[in-house]
């Protein structure tokens, strides 16, 4: 019979405080199985460790359960505990005593006491079945894939290509540099964005080991860490990159105007374009969306030949392409072509997206003059649609006299986000300040519920602001009442001076909060993501594993994970690069043991259990001439779905398995 | 005084688990009704299980998974909806109350909705009474 230890812990008073804890070690003498019943007011220090290794060798227990925290975060430090000691690492099982029982049932001591004697005889029930079981390692890919080409990927990209391993940036749009790009200065030193960005992009576009896919998204991800199969979708460009020279001739020659993303729809842009004029690569492509098909043609269709002249008559792009890497004759696949990439390690660098002004119909969201502040980004930006000149809106010629900045839209707010999106304080202050140096006579507003100003020199910048003559007041504006077609009555309200503000504005400015895009959303689920409560991907531990996620070999950078600003970004993505290059250093990796395994005397050669794999790791394979399903245990990932499904049992789930569940259940209705 | 009926949990371990420990985090207060088992997908539990635990004598059962769409081995928890909503209209045969036994999503994120669950699950097995089998009615 298995000899258990059962060890419960204290935690300081965080347990014991609620709990009787004798009372539950104790009751832990009454169970047969049980050898040893110690208590400690840390298990995890180094002498409640040793407490256990000890035990181990001396031959007193050959099984190990632990009565304290979760084992979410503190399982892997007792199974160390356990090899150190000299017992199999997999001998173990802990009860959660305390996040799911001191910790919430601090007002009832006595069932939360009888509760820990059943999570505690529950645990010892598992462990005295627990059998041991060996890691097994694998070789790693040692390459990486980085997703978004955002600051926060092109950074994660250069440092892993720097350390030495090739790697794969995808980005969506036909250009690296994500929202970045799009911004005229950053606080809190006005350093022009392009001017320290574009040197970026260029060494990631340059570098030997950085492989660009922009105008390109992640479709499938397979496999497990040290071993990813990607599947990356090209999408169609329409336009040869191999003989482009991104001279911009086909987008001077294109007729067609449409929305500019890149401006905020600021202004238009052709059918044929290039994304930035700093774009990494710079490449056209060609938006077969909103392509009119000039001279009647259809992309894959001969050219007609004219009446007049006898010759074909091409597009204006294609005439207009001086490199000849336009040829609408050709009958290009729309959805492009599917590319597969093997990685040891992803980074996921999707960045965010601003809400859109249309969410907060009491700002008048319909009037040219309430823009996000990212469009008024791309109005102060030397590279924007006015060349940097703020003009209203509404007129294309004439600048505000007075301006407003309205902060926490859609942020702090139950209707929206709750959450707070930490750069908005920041990049008005900016705008601001900038707007003030190029217009000193301007009049401008700001309204916070609070300034938040936490970061290196951010405050010190704040304050200039505040004597730079910028008017800041704390309190919400309630609405924006329509004047005419160029001017829009402000009503809100000074929490200082305890008054309501009522004044005119010619220009006013949302600050929009940051959100996951719809885009990365898909992502989650190929990738085995959570999310958290803000709807942002969830880390695997919010202090001690801020890049790591619960996916083995999948990181996060950037605002993806959560909002922050550009130092935060670069950080936290030379953090997961750190991370992510780990494995593909080792060389191996391993492979938990908690694994499905088929027994192939039970098995009948059913194959029920094929298709519910969702890895497809199970097989039916040929054993003494009949059909046996067989487990591929590189691509199990240990779900246990065929195990519950198998009507022969002979799926074991290592670690899960029928009779230890069985013995949990009958320790819990004991 | 109504009594305390014992619920036995079978919670997803990215999940529903997660979602239990934060509870514990955010310091909300539920009865200490729920013990949870540990697995590592919703879809490794078993109908067996729950007919068990139920045959045992526990007055609830509750089986806590990812939402769909959240699941970390992509589809599990869509196999345990399919299974356990089958299963569910088998209880009765077996000579327990539906109520008894509980499919929910929560996710790591959802302390408090874990909290909600187990306060409402506990009120309802209170009305409901204990277990057929230890000598209550349903």
């Amino acid at each position: 019979m298995a000899k258990v230890g059962v060890y419960v812990c204290h935690c300081g008073t965080n347990i014991a405080g609620v709990i009787d804890v004798e009372a539950v070690r104790a009751h832990a003498e009454t169970l047969p199985e049980v050898a040893v019943a110690r208590k400690d007011l840390f298990m995890c220090s180094d002498s409640g460790q040793e407490m256990i290794k000890q035990d181990i060798r001396d031959g007193l227990v050959d099984r190990v359960v632990v009565a304290a925290c979760t084992p979410r975060t503190h399982e892997p430090i007792f199974r160390a505990a356990l090899e150190a000691g000299g017992l199999n690492k997999y001998l173990f099982e802990m009860a959660n005593i305390r996040d799911q029982d001191s910790w919430v049932h601090a007002n009832d001591p006595e069932g939360a006491t009888a509760k820990a004697k059943k999570l505690m005889a529950s645990a010892v029930g598992k462990a005295a079945r627990l059998q041991p079981l060996e890691d097994k390692f694998v070789d790693v890919t040692k390459a990486a894939l980085v997703i978004g080409g955002g600051v926060g990927g092109i950074f994660s990209a250069l440092e892993l290509a720097d350390m030495g391993y090739p790697t794969y940036l995808v980005e969506k749009e036909p250009s690296i540099g994500g929202v970045m790009a799009m911004l005229d200065k950053t606080f809190p030193t006005n350093d022009c964005s392009a001017c320290i960005l574009t040197p970026v992009m260029v060494d990631a576009g340059n570098h030997p080991n950085v492989k660009l896919m922009t105008y390109s998204e992640v479709e499938d991800v397979d496999g497990y860490i040290g071993n990813f199969t990607v599947k990356v979708r090209r999408k169609q460009t329409y336009i040869d990159w191999q003989k482009c020279t991104g001279c911009g001739a086909c987008a001077e020659a294109c007729p067609v105007r449409t929305t500019n993303e890149f401006n905020q729809g600021m202004d238009k842009r052709p059918a044929a374009y290039i994304h930035f004029p700093q774009a990494v690569p710079k490449k056209a492509v060609v938006d077969m969306e909103h392509c009119i098909n000039c001279a009647g043609r259809k992309l894959g269709q001969e050219p007609k030949i004219s009446k007049k002249t006898g010759k074909p008559m091409l597009a204006p792009c294609e005439l207009a392409c001086p490199a000849d890497a336009i040829n609408r004759s050709l009958p290009l696949d729309p959805q492009g072509r599917i590319e597969e990439i093997k990685v040891g390690s992803i980074v996921v660098a999707t960045g965010f997206q601003v809400m859109d002004k249309g969410w907060f119909k009491e700002m008048a969201p319909e009037h040219p003059n309430v823009i996000t502040a990212l469009q008024l980004e791309r109005l102060i930006s030397a590279t924007g649609p006015t060349g940097g000149n703020l003009y209203m809106p509404s007129t294309a010629d004439k600048k505000p006299k007075t301006m407003t900045f309205v902060s926490c839209m859609g942020s702090r707010d139950e209707k929206f986000h709750t959450y707070c999106s930490r750069v908005c304080c920041m990049y008005m202050i900016k705008q601001a300040r900038l707007l003030k140096e190029k217009y000193p006579h301007m009049n401008i507003y700001m309204h916070f519920i609070d300034v938040r100003t936490a970061g290196k020199d951010y405050d010190e910048y704040y304050v200039g602001a505040r004597k730079m003559g910028v008017n800041i007041l704390k309190g919400k504006v309630g609405g924006l009442q329509i004047i005419d077609d160029h001017r829009l009555r402000v009503l809100a309200y000074d929490m200082e001076a305890g008054t309501p503000v009522e004044y005119e504005s010619d220009l006013v400015v949302l600050a929009t909060a940051i959100e996951l895009p719809e885009s990365a959303k898909k992502l989650a689920q190929t990738l085995g993501l959570q999310f958290c409560g803000s709807n942002f991907f969830k880390e695997l531990h919010p202090k001690l594993g801020p890049v790591e996620t619960s996916t083995r070999g999948i990181f996060l950078a950037g605002c993806c994970q959560g909002p922050k600003d550009i130092p935060d970004t670069v950080s936290q993505a030379k953090g997961a690069a750190g991370a992510a290059a780990v494995p593909l250093a080792q060389g191996k990796v391993k492979i938990e043991p908690i694994l499905s395994e088929v027994i192939t005397e039970l098995c009948s050669g059913c194959g029920i259990c094929v298709p519910l794999c969702p890895y497809d790791a199970i097989t039916l394979k040929i054993h003494a001439e009949k059909p046996r399903a067989e487990i591929d245990i590189t691509q199990c990932k240990g779900c246990g779905v065929c195990t519950s499904a198998c009507p022969s049992a002979a799926i074991v789930l290592h670690g899960y398995e029928d009779e230890q569940i069985y013995a949990q259940i009958a320790a819990l209705t004991a | 005084m109504s009594f305390s009926p014992n619920i036995v949990g079978f919670a997803c371990q990215w999940c529903t688990y997660a979602g239990a420990d934060l509870a514990g985090n955010l310091r909300c207060k539920y009865p200490p009704t729920i013990k949870l088992i540990r697995v590592p997908c919703s879809g490794r539990v078993e109908p067996e299980f729950v007919l068990e635990a139920l045959a045992r004598g526990a007055d609830g059962v509750l089986i806590g998974g990812c939402h769909f769409g959240d699941c970390h081995y992509k589809e599990g928890n869509y196999k345990t909806s399919r299974r356990m909503i089958m299963f569910k209209k088998l209880i009765e045969d077996a000579g327990f109350d539906p109520r008894r036994f509980r499919l929910e999503w929560i996710s790591g994120a959802e302390g408090k909705r874990f909290a909600e669950v187990a306060e409402e699950f506990t009120k309802e097995l209170q009305e409901l009474g204990p277990n057929p089998i230890k000598g209550g009615t349903a």
